[in-house]
């Protein structure tokens, strides 16, 4: 195949088509940079979840030795091994407890390192300013008020968590605003499939003398139905590339400047570049593949060799 | 070269067919006029040679292949040794005369030094050497029809399919574009033509096969028109 004279029918192809040719741009764009999205977002919510969250329903802090200093609820000192051996005996008479995990000063600081591992904050820590915890599995989460209310200003507790409760509302703010873009997605795909079959039809019915003539002389199928596939493929790419600018955009803007989440927001642990940077390989192969398959697929039924 | 064993061909949703139980065989560097009315099946006579049809009963064997038997992809492998030439030329407006002709090597993948080589050749051969970058708008119609055998030529096909080649131009025109298929059979090349030009078919006296209804009515080896239209 000569690929010179190849390039040069897709560039007619496009040229000639150039209002069907953006519309798929635009609507790949925006279809692809809301997958993108709904990923990046799913990696937000798992990256604040921490190492915990989906393990537990109830944590119980314990005192450390800077708490017995600061903290009112640890007045009495930092918490002693009596005190801890009373409190997992208690835990464990407990109906409503499921499993009980102990998560040392040193496994806590190793958890927050890799959770917060790249900010400032982590860096000045050390392992005897984290909280020794029990973390606990309920067999009815509904009942952590059973646990707060048992251990909550008890000697050596600094304080209990209802590990859901703090996020809860924020997840479920999130997860609603994954699912909205999830279906603005597949209606943007939708509207790009048909627009894509509708380009190839175009493309094809105004190209019909040269496909006649191809077929005629004995152009194989793969070389009559290439041009087209490519200029989809072609528009789909440049509708890919510019959704990942979407997306490195949206991070930048969101995150580190403009709006600067990452400066108001200094607990919340966003997601890095590496996260973005590993969906754009995706985003373009989908962006490149999914418009060539439906332009072979309409060609089938457009382009009888 | 060709060869048809009683064959039909009945469109879907159609009642009569278009050609039934035609038989007859077409031999190597054989020249032969297909005559009849409008309607008679000569469009679907060669629609089934370059299997644009299938037939619904009976074989068509062309060079040597069954073409029932010959799988899709088979298909265009098969087409690279026919050419074909209409009435309404087929050429491709906004390329030039050469790039017409050069199109047919492109596509199916003729390097740029063959195409180089043989497009110039084959335009002198259908005397327009020297026309290469006009467009076909800019050449009179018997011209426009001499870019379009070239163009059907230049793959050098064993077998040249014309469908009413003369059509569309003037008498005097015609008798040259007659001379240069008869020039072309004259290298080998077998040539059909599907025709209503009485005074052509008489004066070449060649083989004509006349359909009438879907029928071979008339098999002559040295025929004349011979029907009122």
């Amino acid at each position: 195949m000569r690929a010179q004279f190849v390039l040069s029918e897709i560039g007619v192809g496009l040229r000639r088509n150039l209002t069907m040719t953006f519309a798929v741009v635009v609507s790949v764009a925006l279809s692809l940079a809301l997958f993108g999205g709904t990923l990046l977002m799913s990696d937000q919510v798992n990256a604040m979840k921490g190492y915990w969250y989906d393990k537990v329903n109830v944590s119980v802090f314990l005192c450390n030795k800077s708490d017995a200093a600061n903290d009112s609820n640890c007045a009495k000192g930092a918490v002693t091994a009596d005190q801890k051996k009373q409190i997992l005996a208690d835990l464990d008479k407990m109906a409503v407890v499921d499993k009980v995990t102990h998560e040392s000063q040193d496994e806590a600081y190793k958890h927050y390192k890799e959770q917060f591992g790249d900010s400032p904050l982590a860096a000045s820590l050390t392992p005897d300013q984290m909280q020794e915890s029990y973390r606990i599995k309920l067999k009815d989460p509904e009942k952590y008020q059973v646990v707060a209310t048992a251990f909550d200003g008890r000697d050596g507790v600094q304080s209990v968590q209802d590990q859901k409760g703090i996020l809860e509302n924020l997840f479920d703010l999130l997860d609603g605003m994954k699912w909205g873009a999830r279906a603005v997605m597949a209606l943007m795909l939708v509207v790009a499939l048909m627009l894509i079959v509708n380009t190839v039809r175009v493309s094809a019915f105004s190209r019909r003398r040269e496909t006649g003539i191809m077929r005629l002389v004995g152009a194989s199928g793969f070389y009559i139905q290439a041009p087209f596939i490519m200029e989809a493929a072609v528009a789909g790419l440049i509708g890919g590339a510019v959704a990942c600018a979407f997306l490195v955009l949206a991070r930048y803007f969101i995150i580190d400047h403009g709006l600067a989440l990452s400066e108001k927001l200094s607990l919340v642990d966003f997601i890095g570049w590496d996260a973005v940077l590993t969906k754009l390989p995706l985003i373009l192969a989908t962006s490149l593949l999914m418009p060539a398959l439906a332009a072979f697929f309409a060609l089938r039924k457009y382009l009888k060799v | 070269m060709i060869r048809f064993d009683s064959v039909s061909k009945v469109y879907p949703k159609q009642n009569h067919p278009a050609l039934r139980d035609v038989s007859l065989e077409v031999e190597k560097g054989e020249f032969v006029f297909l005559v009849g009315s409008s309607g008679s099946g000569k469009s679907t006579f060669l629609r089934l040679i370059l299997r644009e049809e299938r037939c619904s009963h009976g074989q068509v064997h062309v060079l040597g292949r069954d073409l029932a038997r010959l799988s899709n992809w088979k298909v265009p492998q098969m087409r690279r040794q026919l050419g074909t030439v209409f009435q309404d030329f087929r050429l491709l407006p906004n390329k030039t005369v050469g790039e017409n002709v050069a199109f047919a090597q492109e596509v199916i993948g003729k390097t740029r030094g063959e195409i180089r080589k043989s497009v110039p050749q084959v335009l002198d051969l259908v005397g327009l050497g020297g026309k290469e970058d006009r467009r076909p708008g800019e050449l009179s119609g018997g011209e426009q029809q001499r870019v379009a055998i070239a163009r059907a030529f230049v793959n050098r096909p064993k077998l040249l399919i014309a469908d009413e080649p003369t059509g569309n131009l003037d008498p005097q025109t015609s008798v040259g574009i007659m001379k240069l298929l008869d020039r072309i059979n004259r290298t080998g090349t077998t040539v059909i033509m599907a025709t209503h030009d009485q005074n052509i078919v008489d004066q070449m006296r060649k083989r004509v096969i006349e359909l009438e209804k879907g029928r071979l009515v008339r098999d002559q080896a040295r025929g004349v028109y011979g029907y009122q239209h």
